[in-house]
């Protein structure tokens, strides 16, 4: 976050000030989840079973929002062509 | 001062403390009430059940599986702005604990009748004060009656107080199990209209300035202002959202003050100051502090020593969260002892309420002797003969000058 607010800047009940969309929680993620567009044909079981509806249909293909994607890797599990691959953060 | 409705124009009822209650939610204009039935608060939800099959109240009333489920519920329609009540005891009370943390920290102004009950095991149904101190931390405000009259007055100033915008906490209004939920008593009730003026109408939702919606909107679950309750809050900001919980805190005092002063000049009832009602403490060498319906017995045995020459007082703590060490420490720094009567005890330590005067006590230069009296647990009677055994051993105390057993048990049968 770029800010700090002290208590009495907050609004109470501990709502919220900003939208979720702000927390940007694929920094979570160990593992990332890497397409093969040569194996996907676009069935779109991975979009429908993404439980941060991190994979997105922009039209022509599926992608990944790696700013939103924790790396849970039930997208690879559900793939029945094994179009997605799991890899390190930071290694290949 | 002539109050506003003076008694002639009050409706005279006899009823039970529970019925008290019931008929003080029914006057109340209350949106929702959530509740499962539990000895010896059951009279109120049944009560409560007749006032809406008659038609009586337009309440939603829902009959759900457990007390977890009762507070979940009201925690719900209150996000949504509504006013909700509930009543529960003992078990009940402690099957809720988890929810009760969830209401105050969500700042949900809802009412709860705790009609107190010993703890299980082993089982007993009858008065003490072991469920209530239970939820002491947990961020309610908590006030014990003394009386079915107050059971009813005090419901209705709980709503004043639990939605008062300096404040925004829920209240837990306790009354004694049996001792006044299952006793007749006349009581005074004042008509509709003046109770419905005195709340303002139905609950007005409280405003706050939300960024990404950039403008005040009312906290409540609205899909126009699409707000969230209670989401994941780590060390980033949940350490800021407890002060705001501490700070509202520190208003209560105040409208309960005020709100206490309002309803005399309407009913011509209040409770001392709100907060502790006195009897005979100006030059009391011995004063015992005590909360709820006991204090009719202390007091009327205060009443008999006091005519018979003897310098005792009494202290009825009205309000326990916030727990009020100001005006403790004011009222009893005079005193030469000070016994400190719990219905409750925190094994391995001593009464709820011994700690917090010790503490309220503790900045005084020259302090009195402070003896904690457990007394009542489980329902167990506290006739006037015990009472008065009571305040004879505190002025032996305060003859000798202080006594190294500061921890006592009234009327348990055996030596301690």
């Amino acid at each position: 976050m770029e800010e700090s607010r002290e208590w009495k800047k907050l609004p109470i009940a501990g709502l919220p000030y900003k939208l979720s969309l702000e927390y940007r929680t694929g920094d979570w993620r160990a593992l990332r989840p890497v397409i093969d567009y040569s194996k996907c044909t676009s069935c779109m079981l991975c979009w429908l079973f993404c439980p941060d509806m991190a994979i997105l249909w922009d039209g022509k293909k599926v992608w990944i929002n790696y700013d939103y994607c924790k790396g849970c890797g039930i997208c690879e599990h559900e793939c029945p062509l094994g179009a997605i691959r799991m890899v390190p953060e930071g290694g290949e | 001062m002539a109050s506003k409705y003076p008694v002639s124009k009050q409706i005279l009822m006899a009823v039970n403390g529970d019925e008290a209650v019931a008929y003080a939610v029914k006057q109340s204009l209350v949106d929702v009430v959530a509740a499962y039935p539990i000895t010896p608060q059951t009279i109120i939800v049944e009560k409560f059940s007749e006032f809406v099959a008659n038609g009586e109240v337009y309440t939603e009333f829902i009959p759900v599986e457990s007390e977890h489920s009762a507070m979940s519920a009201c925690v719900g329609a209150a996000a949504t702005g509504a006013r909700a009540f509930t009543a529960t005891a003992a078990n009940g009370l402690a099957l809720m604990w988890e929810i009760l943390y969830i209401a105050a920290s969500l700042r949900l102004p809802i009412v709860l009748a705790v009609v107190n009950r010993a703890l299980s095991a082993p089982i007993n149904i009858h008065c003490d004060h072991s469920d209530a101190m239970g939820m002491r931390d947990a961020g309610w405000i908590q006030l014990f009656v003394e009386n079915s009259q107050e059971a009813y007055d005090t419901t209705i100033q709980a709503f004043r107080i639990a939605e008062d915008p300096e404040v925004l906490l829920p209240v837990a209004v306790n009354l004694d199990g049996f001792f006044l939920s299952h006793t007749l008593e006349n009581i005074r009730m004042l008509p509709d209209e003046a109770v419905r003026a005195f709340l303002g109408g139905h609950r007005k939702v409280h405003k706050t300035y939300v960024d990404y919606l950039g403008k005040e909107v009312e906290v409540k679950l609205d899909p126009a202002n699409p707000l969230s309750f209670g989401p994941l809050d780590l060390y980033d900001y949940y350490f800021e959202h407890k002060m705001q919980q501490i700070e509202a805190m520190k208003r209560v005092p105040e409208v309960i003050r005020r709100v206490n002063e309002e309803w005399y000049e309407l009913s011509g009832r209040r409770y001392g100051d709100g907060i502790i009602a006195t009897y005979g403490v100006e030059d009391a060498e011995v004063i015992v502090t005590v909360l709820g319906s006991t204090a009719g017995t202390v007091r009327s045995v205060a009443k008999k020593m006091r005519k018979a020459g003897r310098k005792v007082g009494i202290v009825r703590i009205r309000m326990f969260r916030p727990f009020p060490f100001d005006e403790l420490r004011e009222v009893l720094k005079d005193a030469r002892v000070v016994g400190v009567m719990d219905r409750a005890i925190s094994f391995g330590s001593y009464g709820p309420s011994y700690l917090e005067i010790n503490a309220a006590l503790s900045e005084l230069k020259s302090r009195p002797v402070l003896v904690n009296y457990i007394y009542g647990l489980g329902g167990r009677d506290v006739p006037p003969n015990l009472v008065e055994r009571m305040f004879e051993e505190l002025l032996d105390v305060a003859k000798a000058g202080g006594t190294a057993e500061r921890l006592r048990f009234l009327g348990v049968r055996g030596n301690v």
